[in-house]
């Protein structure tokens, strides 16, 4: 992929060094928010940094700026450089748009994010408005792309709870158990989107059970699961709670198999890689830090060497997000206006770290799901 | 058999409840101020006890002294630096404070341990008794234990002793007890010191409990605390041990037989009913306050 890029850059550079001075002329009220007259291309990152949802927004960004730094040391595009400019949102949706409006006064190209749903709902309302492309690395619920200037790279809740539904099934479970955050868009949105799918499976749901946003005890739903015929337990919820719901199992004798939605990625980490009780856990996740292909394997080096830690699933989403604007830019040529940039998006083909994706005028990545267990402590693809 | 399952983890839910509502009343009770911070002190406590016992590989009863320790000294310091100026403000102006100070130790365990929680070993050793197919954990069983005996001990320490009386004295009227030759500002900062250790106490249960402590912690589990001791009636030591377990078995049961989605709604409807038929709360003593 490499050679291809680089050629595509020293035909795309020619061309913006002979157009240079016309496009300086050309700059009209439709690319504001694409200025041709500065020498760097802005990307303006919005995701939680701080709060709560703190992790996934810090992954954002850093697996943006690996992209970033890749970019930049083959030269970027059109000449000029990438630079990231990331606000901090707190997961909060009237923060992310404060975050929206700094970011834009400072005539980025495209917008990054948000990290997280609810944030990334918010920021596509005011970003139809400006028209600008924005590419939502993470945000999963099924309204982060309603507008068409809005693009995703991760997977909606749906397709998850869906596909999900057809895999256990697939595994001869018929009795299935659910917890679900009922305080949360993604739980929620996998969750309809599951039962549908197994009602349709033939499958029976045996309990359904719910928590809220805060809650730390899961006692009460794990022993009313006890008392039922539930042969697997289904938890589309993120790693946090995971690792607590799977904890307080076993202290009150329940030893069912897990399955889960891409939200459980850290879990390991966050049970200090103790995976005993939940050894054998399939969940669906678009990037597995330990696959053996050559694009991921770059990526996970890179990342360990600047930050010392191992990459998820956020920061691949982030590095794919910041790959996809760039080749929409590529796509563009000379003429990068907000028009162009968002019709380009279609016409793309991402050869990303979470899978190789085109994407749909409705916004949706097409690419194909992956599952990983927990194996010795070790996330395995499968 | 089901029932009395879910009621046993009512009644553990409810007396860590218990424990953090009994900090809440008695600083209530004697300072007469809302320490909304208190739920924060219980996530400083959980984290000294992991630090201890995780990272310096101590014995868990010395981690829990050591953070019953360095609770008692964040809560004098927090009261002396924050609230003690502000002690002849009206009561709106300190409340805010203890707003920001909860804000404030959340942050910056934020910025210390980032946002991922941490998991905790259990610092109860114990392990379960099994009567019949009921299984009670040791942490179910020593977290009640706990929080009787502390119960007792509250109210025996506040009935018997010097400080105690000059504590109730300072609640009643602290120009009077300043006049009898009581240290109305000692007496303040003892109190804070037993609430802030009461808080390291149930920390410590907390985390054995449920197994992970983060920044945020401390705030839900503390709101639903508050809501114990003003349901038990706040200032009332009893009462916030009624409020509390009583809580704790409201939840656990509407959770398992009416909608677990609907719990949280249910646990506070209920308050507000207790509210309106017996304002001052279940054991609260209706007094006329001077305005």
């Amino acid at each position: 992929m490499k050679e291809k890029l680089r050629k595509g850059l020293t035909v795309v550079t020619t061309v913006a060094m002979c157009m240079g001075a016309m496009t300086g002329c050309s700059g009209n009220s439709q690319s504001a928010g694409a200025s041709a007259s500065s020498d760097v291309y802005k990307i303006g990152g919005i995701g939680p940094l701080t709060g709560e949802s703190a992790s996934y927004g810090n992954s954002v960004k850093q697996g943006a700026e690996i992209a970033i730094a890749e970019i930049n040391a083959a030269g970027g595009v059109n000449g000029k450089q990438f630079e990231l400019i990331f606000e901090d949102d707190q997961d909060d949706a009237e923060k992310s748009i404060s975050a929206y409006n700094k970011i834009m006064d400072q005539n980025v190209t495209a917008i990054l994010g948000g990290v997280t749903s609810g944030c990334s709902i918010a920021i596509g309302e005011e970003s139809i408005k400006d028209g600008i492309l924005q590419v939502t690395p993470s945000g999963s619920a099924q309204n982060c792309t309603k507008y068409e200037n809005a693009f995703r790279i991760c997977f909606t809740d749906p397709l998850q709870g869906k596909t999900m539904a057809d895999y256990i099934k697939d595994q001869g479970f018929k009795n299935v158990a659910i917890i679900y955050n009922v305080g949360d868009e993604y739980s929620k949105g996998v969750t309809d989107a599951f039962i549908e799918e197994a009602a349709a499976n033939g499958m029976n749901i045996v309990a359904q059970e719910s928590f809220n946003k805060g809650d730390v005890d899961f006692k009460t739903q794990l022993t009313k699961i006890k008392g039922t015929e539930a042969e697997c337990i289904f938890l589309p919820i993120y790693y946090a709670e995971v690792a607590a719901i799977t904890e307080q199992a076993q202290t009150i004798g329940l030893n069912l198999p897990y399955f889960g939605s891409d939200g459980w990625d850290g879990v390991i980490d966050q049970l200090n890689g103790d995976t005993s009780n939940i050894e054998g856990a399939i969940f669906l996740t678009p990037f597995v830090a330990t696959s053996e292909k050559e694009n991921v394997k770059n990526f996970v080096e890179a990342y360990q060497k600047a930050y010392n830690q191992t990459p998820d699933q956020f920061a691949a989403d982030g590095y794919d997000g910041i790959y996809a604007i760039k080749l929409a830019i590529e796509e563009c040529g000379d003429d990068v206006t907000n028009e162009n940039l968002i019709a380009a998006m279609t016409k793309i083909s991402v050869n990303g770290i979470t899978g190789d994706m085109t994407f749909t005028a409705d916004g949706e990545p097409n690419k194909s799901a992956m599952v990983a267990v927990i194996e010795n402590g070790q996330y395995v693809a499968k | 058999m089901g029932f009395i399952e879910q009621l046993i983890n009512g009644l553990n839910l409810g007396s860590i409840y218990a424990l953090m509502a009994l900090g809440y009343t008695m600083v209530y009770g004697i300072a007469k101020m809302l320490n909304f911070a208190h739920g924060d002190i219980i996530m400083v406590g959980a984290y000294t006890l992991s630090l201890v016992m995780t990272n310096l590989g101590m014995p868990p009863v010395v981690a829990i002294l050591a953070s019953v320790i360095v609770c008692s000294v964040l809560g004098v310091t927090i009261e002396k630096i924050a609230y003690k100026p502000l002690r002849n403000a009206s009561p709106l102006t300190v409340l805010i404070t203890a707003i920001g100070v909860s804000y404030f130790l959340q942050s910056v365990a934020l910025l210390i341990f980032g946002s991922n929680k941490r998991k905790v070993d259990s610092a109860i050793t114990m392990s379960g008794i099994k009567i019949g197919g009921l299984e009670l954990t040791g942490e179910s069983i020593v977290t009640l234990g706990i929080t009787i005996l502390i119960m007792i001990g509250l109210t025996l320490f506040i009935k018997k002793t010097k400080i105690g009386k000059a504590m109730l004295a300072v609640s009643e009227d602290k120009g009077a007890a300043q006049l009898m030759g009581i240290n109305v500002n000692q007496t303040i900062s003892i109190t804070f010191a037993i609430g802030s250790a009461l808080a390291a106490v149930a920390g410590v249960l907390f985390v054995s409990s449920y197994g992970f402590v983060g920044p945020y912690t401390g705030s839900l589990p503390g709101i639903k605390a508050f809501v114990a001791a003003v349901l038990g009636g706040i200032g009332s030591i009893p009462g916030a041990m009624l409020g509390g377990i009583l809580l704790g078995i409201i939840e656990s049961l509407s959770k398992a037989y009416i909608s677990t989605n609907l719990s949280d709604a249910i646990v506070f409807a209920v308050l507000i009913i207790v509210l309106l038929v017996k304002p001052s709360g279940l054991l609260g003593k209706i007094r006329m306050d001077k305005v």
